[in-house]
């Protein structure tokens, strides 16, 4: 078949060592961008780009954030809505001050600002484990939610208690606010979701990735081998609230335009957690996967009726797609109780030994 | 092949030198339980130093003072000549202290690679943002890091299943990928616990193999834990016998062979 590695001869470490080792996945990496940066703007209307593709992009980053703590470093955590809101407000806050800089500027930036409060609530990791880690972080999502409803400085006071995204540029273009283009903050979305994914394979294929891992398989060995539980541990809780609040900042900025405390209530940390455990634990296309599946599917279940000239009303369709979502993620567990990632490589394993079962 | 066969034992007596490790009255409870009750003793640079005793004597709880997991309440620890503080083991692993598990401690979601790359964690020294950017520096140090670690794989002939996850290995084979991520802190003590346990005879041989060939090649210092008598006669340098947390015999293994008390403790005797 037309997946084969056969007579791809590897001769130097560093070509073995590549992320991408198979030909046939680089060349599936080039048409995946080429569709993302050339057909998705191109033929693709505001409805598709602005309903489907930014919220699959943000949650998909969001997914890497959580897959980092959880997947990667095995600290379980229910505070990933939490951080998300702490990006938000973080951004909120520093375009208040510099209104013009470079708003991409400042979405990577209030990442930073969420990063230093995922050390803070990271702290307990050190001496807490598993689902007893997830209710201390719980405690982290309430605490934000409460700071978001209760410090007004964090929404300039408003009377709404609301944030409401002002008008924005980035480059000379206008990227936020509601005479931004979609096209533009698509753009703006894909780059930086682009960017970051590169950055996460950087780092889980190195030695911090490695350390990550080594805490979450074995922490005693691990220690003896030299990583510092502390370093390892608050390393990782750094980077995905990083992550985290860089997605909590493009999804005010750059999809709904505006948020209140209960967009980043317990909710959305279940919601990126589903994606983190459908997808696949400690894998990065994996959190694509789990991403569209969570978020996309349930789109097209809601407009295929109208799609098929079906007449059914708008409510029933909302609970069918509940009921056909629940369902299908039973269905997938059991099938592969590790991921869409997992499915993905057996089935990638397949086409290699095709039409061999081995 | 040409080579020289050499001796199953190199000289015991080149072993002789100075203690890379010495324990001097070390004693460990747990709460009113003495797991160790004043022991004293040492491990030579060079040599193969087994540590035996029936279960529960303390060897396991021994290994764990040493690479500073556990603290003990009294005694001094003396390594490279110089009395050890309280530590923790990462201080242990920079001074070159490597250990493998009595049940096998490997990084189960990881390859072979992964897990003996892991062993190479404190050569590396590129920082988060070299890391974030992966090409350049990181990247050389890491194919710097892959040339050391293929040359462990050369050695326990397991090029094979260098991409396999270490989960789906047979249990012979994950001992030998623990043994091989140990080596590859480039230790200048190696601790083994039970590097044997659970294994058949040819597995046996083969790892007893790897070991005189590690401590041959390498002049790495062993210290092991093993319970098949055989073995431990075959391999080792020095015996110390322990039981009930208390040292009872030390010496060549043939002197501990005839030991009355360490008959005792391993047959148990009439009261």
């Amino acid at each position: 078949m037309f997946y084969r590695e056969a007579g791809q001869f590897k001769t130097s470490y560093r070509a073995d060592m590549a992320v991408f080792p198979i030909l046939q996945d680089r060349i599936g990496l080039g048409v995946i961008l080429f569709v993302a940066v050339v057909l998705v703007p191109l033929l693709g209307d505001d409805f598709f780009l602005n309903t489907i593709m930014i919220p699959f992009l943000i949650m998909a980053l969001a997914t890497i954030g959580l897959n980092i703590l959880t997947g990667y470093a095995g600290q379980l955590s229910l505070g990933a809505g939490g951080f998300m809101g702490a990006g938000a407000y973080a951004c909120y806050k520093l375009t208040t001050y510099f209104p013009d800089t470079n708003i991409l500027i400042l979405v990577l930036a209030s990442g930073l600002v969420s990063a230093a409060i995922g050390i803070v609530f990271g702290l307990p990791s050190l001496r807490i484990k598993g689902f007893y880690l997830a209710v201390a972080t719980l405690a982290a999502q309430f605490f934000l939610e409460w700071c978001f409803i209760r410090i007004p400085w964090l929404y300039n006071s408003n009377a709404s208690g609301a944030i409401e995204v002002p008008g924005r540029t980035g480059f000379g273009v206008m990227l936020t606010g509601p005479s931004a283009s979609p096209e533009a903050r698509y753009f703006a979305v894909l780059g930086l979701v682009a960017l970051l994914t590169w950055i996460a394979s950087n780092l889980v294929h190195g030695r911090i990735g490695r350390s990550w891992m080594m805490i979450r398989d074995m922490d005693i060995a691990a220690e003896l081998i030299g990583v510092r539980p502390l370093r390892a541990k608050l390393s990782a809780f750094a980077v995905s609230s990083f992550y985290l609040g860089v997605a909590g900042a493009m999804m005010v900025f750059f999809w709904l335009g505006a948020a209140e405390p209960s967009s980043f209530s317990i909710n959305l940390s279940f919601l990126i957690l589903f994606m983190t455990i459908i997808g696949g634990l400690g894998s990065l296309v994996g959190s694509f996967f789990g991403a569209a599946f969570i978020f996309i599917l349930p789109v097209l279940i809601r407009a295929a009726p109208r799609t098929f000239g079906i007449d059914v009303a708008a409510d029933a369709v909302q609970h069918l797609t509940y009921m056909i979502i629940g369902a299908l993620i039973i269905v997938f567990l059991i099938v592969e109780p590790h991921g869409l990632a997992r499915l993905w490589q057996v089935g990638k394993q397949k086409l290699r030994t095709w039409p061999f079962p081995y | 092949m040409t080579a020289a066969v050499v001796p199953i034992r190199a000289a015991a007596t080149d072993a002789a030198g100075p203690p890379l490790l010495a324990l001097e009255g070390v004693t460990l409870s747990f709460g009113g339980v003495r797991a160790i009750n004043d022991v004293s003793f040492d491990v030579r640079k060079g040599e193969i130093r087994a540590i035996i005793g029936p279960n529960g004597a303390g060897k396991t709880s021994m290994l764990n003072v040493i690479n500073g997991f556990y603290h003990p309440q009294q005694g001094t620890i003396t390594y490279k000549g110089t009395v050890r503080r309280r530590m923790r083991p990462y201080d242990a692993a920079s001074q070159g202290i490597a250990r493998t598990f009595q049940n096998v401690a490997l990084f189960k979601g990881m390859t072979t690679l992964d897990n003996i790359m892991a062993g190479r964690t404190l050569k590396m020294k590129r920082g988060f943002l070299w890391q974030c950017l992966r090409y350049g520096p990181a990247l050389s140090e890491e194919i710097e890091n892959r040339r050391a670690v293929e040359e462990i794989i050369d050695f326990l002939e397991i090029e094979a299943i260098r991409k396999t996850p270490v989960g789906k290995l047979p249990y012979g084979l994950q001992k030998r990928v623990e043994l091989a991520r140990a080596l590859a802190m480039d230790p200048e003590l190696l601790l083994l616990d039970e590097p044997m346990a659970g294994m058949n005879l040819e597995e046996k041989e083969d790892m007893s193999r790897y070991i005189l060939d590690v401590n041959r090649l390498w002049g790495t210092t062993i210290a092991l834990i093993e319970h098949d008598m055989g073995v431990v006669m075959d391999l080792s340098d020095r015996v110390v016998v322990l039981d009930y947390g208390v040292k009872i015999a030390d010496g060549a293994p043939e002197e501990v062979q005839k030991n009355q008390d360490v008959i005792d403790a391993y047959l148990g005797v009439p009261h």
